[in-house]
């Protein structure tokens, strides 16, 4: 099972209080786990990435295993650890204006 | 007992005020959708229990909510019957999509950008929610870059009306401050094909075939910050009104100026006449006599507050160029607040409620037509917009 931090915002729309935790299909991609969260909670779809160019949203960063992942490729394999559940996936909205 | 309940969209949530008829009394729900911005919500005519709201976040973009019984409760549209395993909607309500050009799958226009080049459009945001008159599953949604789309399944999904972008004049559209927003949408209460939008900074435009084809409609608007300032699109028409018994006569605020139009936009004229400055937000009618209107005057494009630091409501009775400022129960000292252009709305009762909303947070109440003023609430966020539902 893959886990997912979202900012509280997020967890308010999806109506969860805590951590997901998702079944991701095939390699452990950042891409994979959005699309995987995105078909277990619909209301997120567009308020990570666009509808269409898929792009991240420009306030929003990924981490894990103490690491920036923002900048990796979409398709790039995640840390072995949040492959394996022993670290979150954390979806981080950025500190920007109030 | 009559009652009236009044939406109010803020900086950072949205609120539900409730009053009966002698609205003198009201109780305060919210913040609802904490934290976002709410630049818009809007009741349907048809169906009083079915709002709309345009939550929205710089952070998580765009999302649309809907309740179905006056606003105790919302969901994201799309849920009911089509709700996944979990429990939540399955619908994509916060999908908008521009329509691309069929041929090629290229944009279908593009617009000015700041350096002279040309743009492709980006959504941003809604701006504005406009429930049909007559089905609540429909609505439509002026977004940000300026476009139109329209909803006919209760918000779940949306589909451009793209023959405004398209009708010609979409290149030489520009954003203004505040971005390239379409804020206003007026539907012709006799004549549900007639559809009025207004865009900054592009103008005004008209369809009378539901949507489908438009023109501008600007003759008569004169803008000395465009090259040539009587052009046909460019203007940056800050909000216009209609009363339900005469909708062929328009009241326009624009960036400066406030206009008329008694031909349904085809021509327009001046009726600024005596206000202390025609720059401005919010136009409102009366909603029993088409020719009382009002407008909250502004200092200036640069400074967004009340001339003098006093908040005055400026009430014609003509129809414009002569006007009377209201005062009562409204500061007249040190005051430096806005009214933004969706945040003014009034009531159908009789006498007709006038409210509107201040970038301090303040909500002002009259009951009488405009000669008093008091606040529903002080100390809100910043209000980005006001309406007015007149419940029986």
């Amino acid at each position: 099972m893959i886990r997912v931090v979202l900012p509280p915002h997020l967890r308010t729309l999806a109506r969860v209080s805590a951590e997901v935790t998702l079944d991701v299909p095939g390699p452990v991609t950042r891409a994979s786990v959005l699309d995987a969260l995105e078909a277990r909670y619909p209301v997120l779809r567009g308020t990570i990435r666009d509808h269409v160019t898929e792009q991240r949203r420009p306030f929003l960063r990924f981490f894990a295993c103490a690491r920036d992942l923002t900048h990796e490729p979409p398709d790039a394999p995640l840390p072995d650890a949040v492959a394996s559940g022993g670290e979150p996936f954390l979806v981080i909205g950025a500190i920007a204006g109030g | 007992m009559s009652g009236v309940r009044v939406l109010v969209g803020t900086r950072k949530g949205a609120f539900v005020l409730t009053s009966d008829g002698k609205r003198s009394r009201w109780e305060v729900s919210g913040p609802h959708f904490a934290g976002w911005e709410i630049y818009h919500m809007k009741g349907s005519p048809a169906d009083p229990d079915r709002l709309y709201a345009s939550q929205s976040s710089g952070w998580f973009g765009q999302v649309i909510q809907r309740s179905c019984d006056g606003g105790k409760t919302w969901e994201t549209p799309g849920g009911g019957v089509t709700k996944g395993p979990d429990g939540m909607p399955a619908g994509e309500s916060n999908k908008f999509v521009y329509d691309v050009s069929a041929g090629t799958g290229k944009p279908l226009t593009t617009h000015q950008w700041y350096d002279g080049t040309q743009h492709p459009w980006e959504f941003k945001r809604v701006w504005h929610l406009e429930p049909s008159l007559t089905d609540p599953d429909t609505v439509y949604a002026g977004v940000e870059d300026a476009g139109l789309f329209r909803s006919s399944d209760g918000g779940t999904t949306w589909q451009e009306l793209a023959g405004l972008r398209g009708h010609g004049t979409g290149p030489k559209w520009q954003p203004g401050a505040g971005g390239m927003c379409l804020h206003t949408i007026l539907v012709d209460p006799t004549n549900p094909k007639r559809i009025y939008i207004a865009i900054s900074s592009a103008g005004a435009f008209r369809s009378d075939d539901g949507g489908k084809t438009w023109k501008a409609i600007n003759r008569g608007l004169r803008s000395q910050y465009i090259p040539d300032p009587t052009a046909e699109v460019g203007h940056c028409v800050h909000r216009i009104a209609l009363n339900r018994s005469r909708p062929q006569v328009l009241f326009m605020q624009k960036h400066w100026d406030v206009m008329r139009s008694d031909d349904g936009g085809d021509s327009w004229h001046e009726v600024s006449g005596n206000l202390p400055t025609d720059f401005g937000f919010p136009i409102e009618v009366h909603a029993h006599e088409p020719d009382t209107i009002f407008v909250v005057p502004i200092k200036s494009d640069s400074e967004h507050y009340p001339p003098e630091g006093k908040l005055r409501v400026y009430r014609s009775r003509t129809g414009g160029n002569e006007w009377e400022a209201l005062t009562k129960g409204l500061p007249q000292r040190d005051c430096y607040v806005n009214v933004l252009r969706d945040a003014t709305s009034v009531d159908s009762l009789d006498p007709c409620g006038v409210y509107f909303g201040t970038t301090g947070g303040q909500v002002y109440a009259s009951a009488d037509a405009g000669d008093t003023w008091a606040p529903i609430v002080r100390d809100l966020p910043a209000v980005f917009s006001v309406e007015v539902q007149s419940l029986r």
